[in-house]
């Protein structure tokens, strides 16, 4: 817990903050609702005899009284997937409509991309998009376990996401997206409850390298989305680095801007200031969410509309 | 006639008429075999499109894009054909068996479990031979489960390996 110290004067009741990174994690499973409804699901849980408590902030997120969710009908046939409370609230701020034209850009193993979907009703399209050619299988086995048809996914650098693959023939470049979402490849400090291994690696140049990558990946989400859309940016960390100074960032490189939005989750605003820089005052329009507010993992998210 | 890129994602055909690759389905084929087979209305698939990439894998993708397309994958993966017998895959008749009228099996819940195991079963049937879809019921509707192979007497549980699991 070493490298959470920097956050001593940040977070409120930093004791209990601690505590609860030190606590294992309830499982949790998103209700699909492609194949089932949250009733379906509760229904089969009941016959199986899996207790089960519905998320009161997400009418499709429940804990359940198993360590092996993935071993239940409901699982197999694609009702539900593991996945944690606070990794289903990027999606649910992006919130796409069926129809839509969505890039989920950095979208392996495929727990968001598989949530968008379902928002849009599998109807638009969706691209899901990852650099690692090794995770992408995982992306597709839980995009067809979950009965999605509307996903074309993409093995792209998110840094340089092409819109040309898209192309109608003639036209130099694809449409643009209605929305994007960046769930960036980040230092995970909020999943030390999860993967107690989480802080291992850590460092402070680590913390810079893949800031650089951070803005890299939002600044071409910003280019790719048409005048108007949406880009929600997240990720599963508290580092300052990674979160507001990103944003930061790209707010002074491209057109776009921080808008508000509600989460049913107690959660803090984002930060104006760290150490000795100052943020864009519109960063109070991010959200932090800490383990001890909600018991859950530790997450952050900020939702920018393109164009002025 | 061309030959089958498999690299790439081709859209099939809409009829005979059009087909400029060798061997490659038709879209009027496809649906009439899951019609045909299963009972599942053409009308089910009006919204989606179908493509090939893979020797035979056809794919089922919600909406358009252009052909051919050089991705990594586009919708679900949803038939083989270019063999003797078609067989749908696993997720597809998850996705779309609830439909089905005919050939499907409706397992108890001791030969379900057996089934996504991976488990062979002796179980009189006197329906069709060959592919079938394996259905037991949950929270009170009959849902379909995967694929089976019915021949002498047997029904054989195609579930792939990475998706079978002890329930």
């Amino acid at each position: 817990m070493e490298p959470f110290e920097r956050y001593r004067d940040v977070v409120d009741d930093f004791e209990a903050f601690i505590d609860a990174c030190r606590r294992s994690l309830p499982m949790a499973v998103r209700v699909n609702t492609l194949k089932a409804t949250t009733e379906q699901v509760e229904r089969a849980f009941d016959e199986a005899g899996v207790g089960f408590e519905r998320a009161g902030w997400h009418p499709h997120v429940m804990r359940v009284e198993t360590d092996t969710p993935g071993a239940t009908w409901p699982s197999f046939h694609g009702w539900v997937h593991g996945q944690e409370e606070v990794s289903a609230i990027p999606a649910t701020v992006l919130a796409p409509e069926p129809g839509e034209r969505v890039l989920d850009a950095c979208a392996a193993p495929g727990s968001k991309a598989t949530q968008l979907a379902a928002e849009m009703d599998d109807e638009g399209t969706l691209v899901a998009n990852d650099n690692n050619l090794g995770r992408l299988s995982a992306l597709r086995f839980n995009c067809e376990r979950l009965g999605v048809t509307n996903v074309a996914v993409t093995n792209r650098d998110a840094r340089n996401f092409s819109l040309k693959p898209f192309a109608a023939e003639g036209e130099h470049e694809g449409p643009q997206f209605d929305r994007v979402l960046v769930d960036a490849p980040c230092s995970c400090e909020g999943t030390i409850r999860k993967n107690p291994d989480a802080l291992d690696g850590w460092s402070e140049d680590h913390v810079a390298g893949i800031a650089g990558v951070q803005k890299g990946i939002l600044r071409r989400a910003i280019q790719v989305t048409r005048d108007g859309g949406h880009v929600v940016y997240s990720t599963c960390t508290f580092a300052p680095e990674e979160n507001e100074a990103v944003l930061d960032h790209v707010l002074q490189q491209e057109d776009c801007h921080l808008v508000d939005y509600d989460l049913a989750l107690e959660h803090d605003d984002g930060l104006t200031g760290w150490q000795d820089q100052e943020f864009d005052p519109q960063m109070t329009k991010a959200k932090r969410v800490y383990p001890h507010q909600n018991d859950t993992g530790g997450f952050f998210t900020a939702k920018l509309e393109v164009g002025a | 006639m061309s030959e089958n890129d498999g690299q790439r994602f081709d859209r099939i055909p809409a009829t005979e008429d059009e087909r400029e690759v060798e061997g490659r389905a038709t879209r009027e084929e496809v649906v009439d075999w899951w019609e045909n087979r299963f009972g599942i209305p053409a009308e089910t698939f009006a919204d989606h499109t179908f493509w090939e990439k893979g020797a035979g894998k056809i794919w089922i993708f919600a909406g358009d894009a252009p052909s051919p397309i050089s991705i990594e994958g586009l919708g679900m993966t949803f038939l083989r054909t270019r063999q003797e017998h078609w067989k749908p895959t696993t997720d597809a008749v998850q996705r779309f068996g609830r439909l089905a009228t005919t050939n499907v099996f409706e397992l108890t819940e001791e030969q379900a479990g057996r089934f996504v195991a991976g488990e062979d079963q002796e179980i009189p049937y006197d329906g069709d031979w060959g592919y079938v879809i394996a259905a037991h019921e949950i929270a009170g509707e009959r849902e379909p489960i995967g694929v089976g192979l019915y021949v002498y007497g047997e029904l054989k549980s195609t579930v792939p390996k990475g998706r079978q699991r002890s329930v």
